[in-house]
Parts: C-alpha cells; structure tokens; sequence
C-alpha cells in the first residue's frame, strides 16, 4: 500500500503536520489537477483501493479503519450515526405525583436521556409530534416508588465516625433512597407482548440514579418513549461517541538519520511502541503496526537536533473509526444502519431528480421555460 | 422537522438547456451535500460543483452544477447519485466481509 509507514512525504496522499501549521489538507483527487492522472470516478478502480477492516469489536464499542475514501464520504457516515439512525428514547412524561426534591421538568429531561434496550426496528416514527399514539409507535412505561424508613431492626449499626459519606448507607436506612432506572417498568399495549418478546423493553442500564428520595417523598408518572433521531433532540442518537482520525505516518528522512546516541531520546518524542531502535547497532525505524496509536503530539519538533530528520504526516484517505453505543444496536450493526440511511437517502433524491428532469423534459417539448423556483 | 414540498427545485438563473444550474435540495444537510459535492467534482464534464447551506433555519441545501459542452447538470447529478449509491454498496459489501472473515481483537466491556 502506498502509506507504508516510514515512506516518503507525498502530498497527494499525506496530509503534513508541522510545528504550526498543518498542510496539503485538501484532497486533490480530481480530474484535471494533475496531467498524467485521470481522477475520474471508476468504481473498479475505487474497490481496488477500498479496505475496509474491522480491528477491533466489543458489546459496547467497535474500532474499524476504511481505506481509500473521501473525506466527505467518511463524514457522511459519522454525521448520520450521529444525527440519523434512529433510536427509542422516552418523550413525554405524564406526572401524577411528584414530591421529590426535582422539579417535573428537570426529571422529565433526566428520563428522556436514558438509554432503552428497544430495537428500533421494530418501532414506527411518529409521523408528527401531536400524531395519535398507537402500539406500533409507542412504548409506555410506568413509575411509582415511594421511599419509607425501613423497620430499626433491620437498620445497621451506625456508621463509624471516620467514615467519609456518612450519607452512603441510604440504602440500609431507607425503602427506595434512590429512584434507578430499573424501577420503570414497561405497561404493554396492544400486539407489543408479541412484538417484544424477545426482550422486553427496559433501560439498557438499571442502575442509573433517576432522583433520590427521603421517607414521605414519591414519585408517579407514565412515560412514553417513541422512536426518533438525533439532529431532534442528542438523547435520539444511538451513538456515546462516533469520530474518526487519520492514520498517523512518521516519514524518516534517509539522507539526515538520527545519530546513535540520540536514538532513545528520538524514540521517547513518540507514543511508546512507535519507534522501533536496534538494540545492537541504534538505528531508528518506524514500527508500521503501532504507528496508528501515535498520538502526533509534534513533541520531536521542539527539538532542534532532529530538525530536517523527520516529517510527521497524516494519510488522507485512511480513516480509523470509533464508535461507541449504549443504545439498542450492536456497535458492529451500526455501520450497516448508517450506509442504509444514506443509500435511502440518496434514492429519494434521484427519484426526485429524475421526476424533475421529466417535468423539465416535457416542458421544453411543449416550448415552455425550465420550472423555476420562487418566481 | 421535515417539511413537506417538493425535494428538489431548479433556482431561477439557470440556463435555459440547464447547463449551468442551482438547485435547492430540500431536508437534508451537508451529510448528502459534500458527499454529492465531492462525487459531482470527480466528473471530467463538471466544470464547477459547489454547495452550502445558507442558514441554519431553513432545512436546505444549495447544489451549483456547471458543464462544459453545454451538457445537462441534471443529468450529471443523476450521474452521481447512481455513482454514490454504487460507492455506499461497495463499503457496505467490503465491512460485512470484514466482519465475516477478518481476525479482529474481541472484548468485553462494562457498561
């Protein structure tokens, strides 16, 4: 591949970083840029240079790299993870009875941010905000708790005086000291004991602190989560985090090597690993598997003794992504769920494009003008 | 959040065989606009392909296409969305293998 880690600086494929300033930003991989490149969009050509590879998969968290993509492509995949797949989070909150401490507002706001376990998919969006509720597009969920002293002899002895949180022993004192996100517990409606079967809806997380309550105080209410996305409100988005980073690539200059007795201290200027230095003869190279964790804190920059022996980079077009969930989906499932909502997208548009050049079509035949807007 | 109308609207100033037009493409942001943008500009017969989102408050996007040779913008940007459609297929084809076939570090973690 042509970012071998140590190769050359090529500005058509790196992006240079500099103790200042960052250069060649901007791709150029468009026709007519360069004389002896063609640039113009050959699929055969682009799946030659695509890679995908996944590296590494947990329950909450994928790490995957793409290789050979724009940049306007991979941050079209970010921003619809982020703003566009949709998720199940509660709504609207019904109050009957609120004596806590927390205002409804306050606490209505706290409920809509936790995470559910509700597969999207099984859901339907409302069409509007004031559309009639149904089974298909609503989930309900019911919360009354009321906090009580438990009976004395249950109590334990009081805390020693050198505790830190006298406080912290709520639970032994006190029935429901604290609301959790467990005590909502899901109402089915209609054909939803059917639909969700499989896992019956509830938080992802049961242990989340809702509020916390002392003896005489409750809380009762009815919430409803309904399907939405993330550009209406960030407790829709399905993703903790979804970003990506350009490959790190440290680029040796040959001709300038760093001298022997200097190869530890050049090694220290990088994330630990990078660098690789003979122990025998301390010649300096650049270990192409652990450069990605390179943080490029420019460190070797401040040095003058390695002026002109270095050049940090970043390629272009090699895209390490991360993205976490707490949500419903399995992290590996959201890439799949980002490229679907861009191909949806992508579909409508052509549809009204080609309705569009029809219309014009016609048009023109009957020796009308273009169809303008706003005129 | 989404307007109902029209997806897509040919802005006036354009030329009248549309080889130099504006359109407005309605609900969507610079997630399809810079993907379309970018795919428009690897098109030899694109002379110039911009976009932008004028303001925050209105849910459009501006797309300006201009040909050489007096060809079609519209017919370009059908182009591209076929073309970006292939490319979408082609992530999507290249990740699922990956994930099917590819060695990968697995791991638990505490939520």
């Amino acid at each position: 591949m042509a970012s071998a880690s140590s190769a050359q600086f090529d500005p058509r494929i790196h992006v240079g970083v500099g103790a200042e300033r960052v250069t060649h930003v901007s791709s150029t991989d468009y026709p007519g840029v360069y004389p002896d490149d063609d640039h113009a969009w050959d699929l055969a050509r682009f799946k030659q240079r695509l890679a995908v590879a996944v590296k590494r998969l947990s329950n909450r968290s994928i790490e995957f790299d793409i290789v050979g993509v724009d940049a306007s492509i991979a941050n079209s995949l970010r921003r619809v993870l982020i703003a566009e797949v949709p998720s199940v989070a509660i709504e609207f909150v019904y109050v009957w009875n609120n004596t806590s401490v927390m205002a409804d507002e306050v606490f209505a706001h706290r409920l809509g941010l936790v995470p559910l376990n509700v597969d999207p998919a099984l859901m339907e969006s409302k069409e509007t905000p004031s559309a009639q509720a149904t089974d298909r597009n609503t989930l309900v969920f019911k919360l009354r708790v009321a906090c009580t002293r438990k009976p004395p002899p249950l109590r334990r002895a009081p805390p020693p005086p050198d505790a830190v949180f006298p406080g912290a022993d709520d639970d032994e004192l006190y029935e429901h000291a604290a609301v959790r996100a467990r005590d909502l517990l899901w109402v089915p409606q209609g054909e939803q004991e059917v639909v969700f079967a499989r896992a019956h809806p509830a938080p992802t997380n049961g242990d989340i602190v809702l509020v916390k309550l002392r003896p005489g105080q409750e809380i009762e209410l009815e919430a409803h989560a309904i399907k939405g996305v993330g550009m209406d409100h960030a407790k829709f988005s399905p993703v903790a985090t979804a970003s990506y980073r350009l490959l790190p690539h440290i680029a040796l200059n040959p001709s300038n090597p760093i001298p022997p007795r200097l190869a530890d201290k050049f090694a220290s200027c990088f994330a630990p690993g990078v660098i690789r230095v003979d122990p025998r003869t301390k010649a300096v190279s650049v270990d192409p598997r652990a450069v990605r964790s390179d943080t490029v804190s420019r460190e070797v920059l401040r040095h003058p003794e390695f002026e002109g022996c270095v050049q940090l980079a970043r390629v272009r077009d090699h895209f390490i992504f991360n993205v976490e969930t707490e949500s419903a989906y399995e992290p590996q499932r959201l890439p799949f769920e980002a490229i679907r909502i861009m191909r949806h997208k992508i579909a409508t548009l052509r549809a009204a494009a080609a309705a569009l050049l029809a219309g014009t079509g016609a048009d023109a035949e009957a020796g009308g003008d273009v169809q303008m807007a706003g005129t | 959040m989404v307007d109902a109308g029209p997806k897509i609207k040919i802005m006036p100033g354009a030329e009248a065989d549309l080889s130099a037009a504006t359109y407005q493409i309605f609900n969507e942001t610079h997630t399809l606009g810079n993907a379309l943008r970018w795919m428009l500009m690897k098109n030899p017969k694109v002379e110039f392909c911009g976009y932008s989102a004028p303001h925050p408050s209105e849910n459009l996007i501006q797309l300006r296409i201009q040909m050489y040779d007096n060809l079609s913008s519209l017919s370009a940007l059908l182009k591209a969305l076929d073309d970006l459609e292939t490319l979408y297929v082609s992530i999507e084809d290249a990740y699922k293998a990956s994930l099917e076939n590819d060695k990968y570090e697995m791991w638990e973690e505490r939520s």
